[in-house]
């Protein structure tokens, strides 16, 4: 039997419920930045979410066509402005392709070396960060205490703690320092145990795990349609890593590396029991792989830095052969992709045979992997807005360049 | 004190003792409360420091930085008074004084030590509650008068989590006040006199449980990190303090950290003894006998820190929580009280009074100290002076079934 009301106004009046636009951002404390996201939400459900980009736009890659590759370098550099040594590599690479240039092998495992452990520093902020998101203060202070270490060997390096310019085209701009293989190897060996302890404040923690598991589930298909990559593309289970699958120019850095792509399959448990098991609530592609794959990937990238300082004080010659700040760029273009610690950042060059390029472009993964925010917001909490934007783990100035 | 000051009035200026006793108790406490949230903040900042790796305020007021919240204060206070546009300005304005008052009654019948007490209210443990649970009202207040609608979004998830998680709340205060027969909390304190193993904490399995129960219910309901959704600064920017700055602000602090304190000593009364130490050190000093007035002094003050500690650990425990875990989401908060709080209470409740009914005198370690005796007193000086007789219409009551044995 079904009641039926007497008069339907009833509901219209007494039991409707309106919905509401929110601005969240681009003054919001988990936004990351300055990412406007506007929230439809009907009490604490959301029913859509629309990013607004472009508050820190600051015209990089037009002023790419005002200066010489080498001089663009520390614009690259506030791109991802927490992976600066990446955003150089990325560029770095792209010239050399254009002109055609060989890298000195003492050059590829100190630029092996110097990336590996941004990526590291990058994973960690991402982490704090992401616990920051989901309201635990302690973890981010943990990682940048870790963070600090990094950043002060990059200072020994190159003088800059976050705006780095140190790989250039053509190498590096200076050769490591004496002493300081031992200080990284030392900061490895003081690292190892503490991701243990992120592995409890978070990873395996039970509110963490409430809060990521089946939260922002992004299918694989999805991934590859919206162009995602790196973590976010991993996390969802689609095995691709350009520092394997990449240009053969990328790759050859990587050459004689052991190292395995870390991906995460749908019921997946890591043989290794020093990791913590994946939660039997979590879903392939949800927030907690994402997070995951960011944590395994710390271990990976100590690795890499520790086959990386046995390689680089085993190779001779120079550590690299910088080219002129003006030197002349051949006709023509080239693209370069790069596994960035968000995912494949590509530059662009046309050059018409001046020193300075035509056209200089950048494309960023962070922009891609926040093209998705619609489709996985999509019915979720507001507090969940936060969780999953952060576990994309964007930096604005990448997006808006 | 009141009969003190009563010898010099005449008879029609008699009431004016009382006033004065009031403002006199008042003004103690008070200053407990804005003290206490100065020592609080102060505290909080260094525990938060200490965990993560940092050193806390170490400047001002000499090494340890503990003048730092006063100089906040003093910042505070000197900021402009905002209010925005749309804001609905008595209701704004109105809001932090009811979080602060209702956090405030709280201490009115909050025992320090034996007889140290605001008011000693025969159903204290009811009161303390029924005005703690009036603080939320304040911040509904405030997140609707804001014009805001993350305050609005903070002050209706306020709404729903306390009012929620006053009912396993409830429950779980209802069984030391079973155990101890009265709801008066100097009582329920005296009755734990004696060794740690009369606290009621480990009276029995059932009430052990039930002051984690406790803990987490009071958590949530005085708005602490894990549940502190109404201010969840990644979600709601400040929640239903967005739109407050200056002192306004730093009144609802006072009121939430005079809540945490006052949840804490509730637990500290009902379940670990109140001002009684773990061992009775002070019956051996001879400091808890009311004919030695000054002996009986010194024993309460000494009372007093024990409470007081305890009092500090309970808050000190919640910082450590806030800065450990995440929050969760509202609807696991909801999870948390519906499906797992309320139930284990009422389980708890149920086991906690079969305990009593069958074993009144506890399993494994005999009571040292007589309920019964202390339950007559109780009601020789809240009834009549002549009932000394156990009352018999009350065949279920373990205590006076116990007294009418040993009487026997």
């Amino acid at each position: 039997m079904t009641t039926q009301l007497d008069d339907p106004r009833i509901i219209e009046f007494d039991v409707r419920t309106d919905e509401m636009l929110v601005n969240m951002g681009p003054q919001h404390p988990s936004t990351h930045g300055v990412l406007r996201l506007v929230l439809r939400t009907d009490g604490e459900v959301v029913s859509e979410v629309t990013p607004h980009i472009g508050y820190l736009h600051r015209c990089a890659e037009k002023i790419g066509e005002n200066l010489t590759p080498r001089q663009w370098i520390p614009y690259t550099d506030r791109m991802d402005y927490l992976a600066g040594m990446n955003m150089n590599l990325g560029w770095a690479l792209t010239v050399e392709k254009l002109l055609g240039f060989e890298l000195p092998e003492k050059a590829r495992h100190l630029r092996v070396l110097i990336v590996e452990l941004n990526r590291i520093a990058s994973h960690l902020v991402g982490m704090g960060a992401y616990g920051l998101d989901l309201g635990t203060f302690s973890p981010f202070l943990y990682a940048f205490r870790e963070r600090e270490k990094i950043l002060d060997l990059f200072e020994e390096v190159c003088g800059a703690r976050l705006t780095y310019s140190y790989i250039t085209v053509g190498g590096a701009t200076a050769d490591l320092p004496p002493g300081w293989l031992q200080k990284c190897e030392s900061f490895i060996d003081q690292l190892e145990p503490v991701i243990d302890e992120y592995h409890a404040l978070l990873t395996s923690n039970a509110i963490f795990v409430r809060r990521t598991a089946n939260i922002g589930v992004l299918s694989p298909e999805m991934a590859i349609d919206y162009g995602c990559t790196g973590p976010v593309l991993r996390g969802s289970g689609v095995d691709r890593d350009l520092r394997r699958d990449g240009e053969q120019r990328y790759t050859e850095m990587y050459d004689g590396y052991a190292f395995e792509v870390i991906v995460q399959k749908d019921g997946h448990y890591p043989k290794d029991h020093k990791y913590p098991k994946v939660p039997a609530s979590t879903v392939l592609g949800d927030c907690w792989h994402r997070f995951y794959v960011r944590m395994l990937e710390v271990m990976q990238s100590m690795d890499l830095v520790r086959q990386a300082i046995d390689r680089y004080s085993m190779a001779t010659g120079p550590f690299g052969e910088p080219v002129k700040l003006n030197e002349k760029l051949p006709k023509g273009e080239a693209y370069m992709e790069t596994e960035a610690p968000r995912g494949q950042m590509g530059f662009y060059i046309v050059s018409t045979g001046s020193a300075i390029p035509w056209r200089a472009r950048a494309r960023s993964s962070s922009f891609c992997n926040l093209s998705v925010t619609h489709e996985l917001c999509r019915g979720c909490l507001i507090a969940d807005v936060p969780a999953i934007v952060g576990s994309l783990d964007i930096v604005m100035g990448e997006i808006d360049r | 004190m009141a009969e003190y000051l009563k010898g010099f009035l005449s008879p029609e200026w008699q009431f004016l003792a009382y006033v004065a006793a009031a403002l006199v108790h008042a003004f103690l406490l008070i200053n407990l409360v804005a003290g206490g949230a100065l020592a609080f903040i102060w505290l909080e900042r260094k525990v938060s420091g200490r965990i993560q790796d940092r050193l806390g305020p170490t400047r001002v007021g000499g090494k340890f930085g503990w003048l730092q919240t006063l100089a906040d204060g003093l910042k505070l206070i000197t900021k402009e008074d905002l209010m925005p546009e749309g804001a609905d300005g008595m209701l704004f304005r109105m809001a932090p004084y009811v979080s602060f008052c209702a956090s405030f009654c709280g201490y009115l019948a909050l025992p320090f030590a034996d007889g140290w007490v605001g008011a000693r209210l025969n159903v204290a443990v009811f009161f303390m509650v029924a005005v703690l649970g009036i603080e939320v009202f304040g911040v509904i207040l405030a997140g609707y008068a804001s014009a805001s609608k993350w305050s609005l979004f903070g002050a209706m998830r306020e709404a729903a989590q306390v009012v929620s998680y006053e009912v396993p709340l409830g429950m779980c205060v209802v069984v030391p006040v079973l155990i101890a027969g009265t709801m008066d909390l100097v009582t329920i304190s005296q009755m734990q006199a004696g060794w740690f193993s009369n606290w009621f904490v480990f009276h029995d399995p059932f009430t052990f449980v039930i002051f984690w129960v406790y803990f987490t219910c009071a958590t949530a309901s005085v708005n602490r990190a894990p549940f502190d959704l109404a201010e969840a600064e990644s979600e709601l920017v400040a929640g239903f303090h967005t739109e407050y700055s200056g002192l306004r602000w730093s009144i609802f602090f006072m009121a939430e950290y005079g809540s945490m304190f006052a949840v804490s000593g509730l637990a500290a009364i009902l379940f670990f003894g109140g001002w009684n130490g773990p061992i009775p050190l002070a019956d051996w000093l001879g400091l808890t006998d009311a004919s030695r007035p000054l002996a009986h002094y010194f024993g309460n003050f000494l009372g007093m820190l024990n409470f007081m500690f305890k009092c500090v650990f309970g808050v000190t425990f919640m910082m450590w929580v806030r800065w450990t875990l995440p929050r969760l989401r509202i609807d696991q908060v909801m999870t948390t009280c519906l499906k797992y709080c309320t139930p284990i209470a009422a389980v708890m409740f149920v086991g906690a009074t079969l305990w009593t009914y069958f074993l009144p005198g506890g399993l494994f370690i005999p009571r040292q100290t007589r309920y019964g005796s202390i339950r007559e007193g109780w009601h020789l000086e809240a009834q009549q002076p002549t009932a000394v007789e156990p009352p018999a219409e009350d065949p279920l009551n373990p205590v006076a079934r116990r007294t009418r044995a040993e009487s026997r």
